[in-house]
């Protein structure tokens, strides 16, 4: 026996409760963070993700107390992402008690960042969040771009090449978003989760498109992700994380039971 | 206000989830705290030398407070527990950053796992190992004390601890072709290369055993 596949649960947080937005439309509350963040402790995840998506600076604040909130509850790992865009950010979130954090957006506009961070903080806690879309048409060769701005604004960068260089310059993983596919319930973007996997040789998370439970075994068998997130099929209680842990050992993954 | 229990802080990195669990833990019984005092460490009845980030960075601010001293102090006096690079840190070197000296509390060195790792069937395995893997105890121990065989810890590590004498190695845990020193023991001083503040059910027993230890 070796390493396990972890399951992340995924809280987006806006103005203090968890919501999901399904295509982007139709937002829905899922609760409150450190009541969400309890439960999947409690139920045995692997590790807790928290997505800031608040768009408005003054309620940043919020956040650092009820990260300190949840990490006085979680005895799991706990990353934060949204918002981290300098040095100061990623210190007040590990002494807040989060143990990694999530550099999106400010990884694209700065990539020298994502160094400083590693080189500071060591690269154990730094996650680069990549947010991928498919730009080849049907029957060209795959090809992936990073979109920023929650999907809306291409950057002409190739995923696969990216996520190399973050690694180059420290990322200790990458969080691999389908724009495609977030909120669609059908399932990750396998190409680029395999293409990247294999490019890379620190863990890559699946995040985007979970609708069931045999989307989790295909990330990991197919796509070949070390973890996968999801968030909706947790938060409305379509499934626990025992049952989609026991549905993955079932197909012959590596599971912490 | 003197702390039974010091996180001893030496300027690297995140100190508050174990800060946190032990918190959760010593339930009220036992004062925690975070400190680079060398009195508050010296006081002390237990003490913890955590550790994330690069060996070189942690030897060089180790120094730099001059915290030193007061650190092999405690080792030669006191229940100790060492965690992730704050075990590595123990040994005598580590070939991370081109080779750092160490300690040399416990003999042995900290290896790369390489970044070509494979297991047997030649998948490539990551280089952190980073997740949750089976450790198994190879010696009875008060800190293993309720804590299964083959139980999962949270691991986030590229270089580990082969050490020279078996005798102290408490634990150990397989990734891939290696065989690592998951945990080490002897006399008042423990350590592990896992995240005990973040393993859940099973590292909080850890923790809670250390507290209790009396070596």
């Amino acid at each position: 026996m070796g390493l396990a596949k972890r399951i992340i649960p995924c809280l987006d947080v806006d103005k203090g409760r968890v919501v999901k937005g399904v295509n982007f439309v139709g937002i829905r509350d899922a609760g409150n963070p450190v009541e969400v963040a309890k439960r999947y402790n409690d139920q045995g995840a692997d590790e807790i993700t928290f997505l800031d998506i608040t768009a408005s600076h003054e309620d940043r604040g919020t956040t650092v107390e009820m990260v300190e909130e949840i990490a006085g509850q979680v005895f799991i790992p706990l990353t934060v992402g949204g918002g981290i865009r300098t040095c100061e950010d990623i210190r007040r979130m590990l002494n807040a008690g989060a143990d990694k954090v999530s550099i999106n957006t400010a990884a694209v506009t700065n990539p020298e960042f994502v160094q400083e961070a590693a080189e500071r903080f060591g690269s154990q806690c730094i996650v680069v969040a990549i947010d991928a879309k498919k730009v080849s048409a049907p029957g060209e060769v795959n090809r992936w771009e990073i979109f920023t701005h929650g999907g809306r604004k291409a950057t002409g960068l190739d995923a696969v090449q990216w996520a190399v260089k973050m690694v180059e310059l420290g990322a200790g993983e990458l969080l691999l978003t389908s724009m495609d596919r977030d909120g669609t319930k059908n399932g990750f973007d396998l190409g680029v989760t395999r293409a990247i996997s294999d490019a890379v040789h620190v863990p890559v998370i699946a995040s985007g498109g979970v609708g069931n439970l045999q989307h989790l075994v295909d990330g990991v068998k197919q796509g070949r992700a070390d973890a996968v997130l999801a968030a909706s099929i947790f938060h409305f209680g379509q499934h626990t994380v025992p049952e989609a842990k026991r549905f993955m050992a079932e197909q012959g993954i590596e599971m912490r039971l | 206000m003197q702390p039974d229990v010091v996180i001893i802080d030496y300027g690297m990195g995140n100190l508050h989830s174990a800060h946190k669990a032990l918190e959760k833990v010593a339930a009220g019984q036992q004062r925690v705290a975070i400190s680079s005092d060398p009195e508050l460490i010296r006081k002390a009845e237990r003490v913890i030398l955590p550790g994330v980030g690069a060996i070189r960075d942690c030897m060089a601010e180790m120094d730099k407070t001059g915290l030193i001293p007061v650190i092999r102090e405690c080792l030669s006096s006191k229940p100790f527990l060492g965690i992730c690079v704050g075990f590595q840190a123990l040994m005598e070197s580590s070939e991370e950053n081109g080779g750092v000296p160490c300690l040399g509390h416990f003999a042995g060195q900290v290896k790369f796992f390489g970044n070509d790792l494979r297991d047997a069937s030649g998948e490539r395995l990551k280089v952190p190992h980073m997740g949750w893997s089976q450790v198994h105890p190879l010696l009875q121990h008060p800190l293993w004390q309720d804590i299964p065989d083959a139980e999962r810890f949270y691991f986030v590590h590229s270089y580990y601890v082969q050490a020279s004498h078996r005798d102290q190695v408490l634990a150990r845990c397989d990734y891939g072709p290696v065989q690592l020193d998951a945990a080490m023991a002897a006399d008042n001083v423990a350590a592990v290369q896992f995240h005990p503040e973040k393993s859940a059910t099973a590292g909080l027993k850890l923790l809670e055993n250390f507290l209790n230890w009396k070596p």
